[in-house]
């Protein structure tokens, strides 16, 4: 039941408009309609769209990850007074509807002159990287022993030698997750580059192929191969790291 | 972990920075806002007080109510199918069989399709007239259902489709599931007990805490639907999905009205803040921490 409609996706995108609403339905496509992808594909700047999406994920994975990870050492391997109430209210966000902020940080973005530009998708990720990440991270710092730095610190290591050499290495398959995690938001994101984004010329996938279903709403066969191109990089980015994605949730879960 | 005041510091400096500005600041901002008549628009913004909430309250916008009543109706149907059904197929993923590790592929992979994409592959699964389902349905000789198209069974269809989107849920409750110690199903197996006597005196119990956890998160998230109004239904038909986050957007970003869209935006805050608050509070009799702590 939960890949029917991905086969259903995949089959449709090289299929001609008549065999696929063909009754009942056929599963295999005759002949494999491999032009659909061409001509869906340069229906609308799609090359653009990707480069765009490229460059916000890329960023946004880097920023996240380095900032997520340092803000979990700070919350986890050092001990500071207050602590731990700092991550609590950190938490807070956490419950906190978008909604309450979208209009202020839109109005923030346009203030700094920053609205149609890529910066407010970006920025935020190197301020933090999202308490989520940090919340995952420090779950796994916790279950590291703690002699591992302590050893460090005898010998004359610094913090942050201990978190280059020691913590960030040993946890990487949680770092990992949070890649991915960071990898599959921003390449989905849809709300973001709606509110942010005005020209074409700096729309994202996902943002594209909704102006794909508006301008070609009867073309199914162009959609559907327009869709399977968008949605194909995540499934392989997903099958090269779930070993880890589901080894590092098990891992990290809810405990500690 | 030694002490260090200053390294603590400069490692969460990032989050906490981050946190001031891009959380706490709109916040703040936003609850200003909200007291003013803000209109992109406009030329002049003046501070109007309590107005746009007197105006919400007294019935004075037809919509509010209406976008209020459909998002209510949403999250009653979608949070308890989305508990029960992702904690009864993590239930069946626990069990050991072969070739798990596909099945929790494949059922976490509907969660990484785009929103707009998976979407669309339900728009054209739920068309009236060209869709898989229906044609199905009829050819069953079952009844046919206009879906998405009809005023009654828009919201239950919109929920169908998020239904297709639990994998994360599943997850979590596979590692709940995966740290329930052993010792304690062998007692109950030498006590002779069977599978429901299994699930009704440990699986479910010990899984309190991750039950707790995703009921809060899909309470939240339920409460903040916005991809499958923009993208499935427009608020449509009638305004019957028009689900509060949408309107929310429509008031803030196409009519400009930010000073009465951020009035928007609180209401929702406190009434999502409310519900988490009452499960908090309730939780208290049904949550079940092994350590008899929080965690």
């Amino acid at each position: 039941m939960f890949i029917i409609p991905f086969v259903w996706l995949i089959r449709s995108s090289l299929m001609n408009l008549s065999q696929i609403f063909t009754m009942p339905p056929e599963w295999i496509p005759a002949p494999f309609q491999w032009s659909n992808f061409q001509r869906a594909l340069t229906a609308l700047p799609f090359d653009t769209f990707f480069k765009n999406t490229l460059i916000i994920v890329v960023t946004v994975l880097a920023g996240t990850v380095i900032t997520s990870t340092i803000g979990a050492f700070g919350f986890s391997r050092i001990q500071w007074k207050g602590r731990d109430t700092v991550f609590a209210i950190l938490m807070t966000s956490m419950m906190l509807p978008a909604a309450v902020t979208m209009i202020p940080s839109f109005l923030g973005w346009q203030a700094l002159g920053f609205y149609d530009t890529l910066y407010p998708l970006i920025i935020p990720a190197y301020f933090g990287g999202g308490i989520f990440n940090i919340f995952l991270l420090r779950q796994f710092y916790l279950t590291i022993p703690r002699d591992f730095d302590e050893a460090a610190f005898v010998d004359g290591a610094s913090y942050w030698q201990i978190y280059t050499r020691i913590i960030f290495p040993l946890s990487r398959s949680a770092v990992i997750v949070v890649a991915l995690f960071s990898f599959l938001a921003s390449w989905n994101d849809f709300m973001g580059p709606l509110i942010y984004l005005k020209s074409d010329s700096l729309f994202t996938l996902a943002l594209g192929l909704q102006m794909f279903q508006g301008s070609y709403t009867a073309q199914w066969d162009l959609l559907m191969a327009a869709s399977a191109t968008v949605v194909l990089p995540c499934v392989i980015v997903f099958l090269a790291g779930q070993r880890y994605f589901l080894e590092g949730i098990t891992l990290t879960g809810l405990k500690g | 972990m030694r002490k260090g005041m200053f390294y603590g510091l400069l490692f969460t400096a990032p989050a906490i920075l981050g946190f001031a500005v891009f959380t706490l600041g709109p916040m703040i901002a936003s609850l200003v806002l909200s007291l003013t008549d803000y209109n992109v628009f406009k030329e002049q913004t003046s501070f109007i007080g309590l107005d746009h909430y007197i105006r919400l309250f007294s019935g004075g916008d037809e919509l509010f109510y209406q976008s209020l009543g459909a998002t209510f109706y949403f999250v009653v149907l979608r949070v308890p199918a989305v508990i029960i059904l992702s904690f009864a197929i993590a239930l069946l993923l626990n069990l050991n069989v072969k070739g798990r590790a596909i099945f929790r592929t494949i059922i976490y992979l509907p969660s990484i399709v785009p929103a707009v994409a998976s979407a669309m592959i339900w728009m054209w699964l739920l068309n009236p007239d060209l869709g898989l389902i229906n044609s199905l349905l009829s050819r069953l000789h079952l009844p046919t259902s206009g879906w998405l198209y009809s005023e009654e069974s828009v919201i239950p269809s919109v929920v169908l489709t998020t239904l297709w989107g639990i994998g994360s849920t599943v997850i979590i409750f596979l590692a709940g599931l995966s740290g329930i110690p052993r010792q304690y199903y062998e007692a109950i197996e030498v006590d002779g007990g069977g599978w429901l006597h299994r699930l009704r005196h440990v699986t479910i119990p010990m899984v309190t805490p991750t039950i707790f956890f995703n009921t809060i998160m899909t309470i939240i998230g339920s409460f903040q639907v916005f991809n499958e109004a923009y993208i499935l239904t427009q608020g449509g038909p009638n305004n019957k999905s028009l689900f509060y986050v949408f309107y929310l957007w429509r008031t803030g970003f196409r009519d400009a009205d930010m000073g009465y869209a951020s009035a928007l935006a609180w209401i929702l805050f406190v009434i999502i803040l409310f519900f988490t608050f009452i499960v908090f509070r309730t939780s208290k009799s049904w949550v079940y921490y092994e350590g008899g702590e929080r965690s």
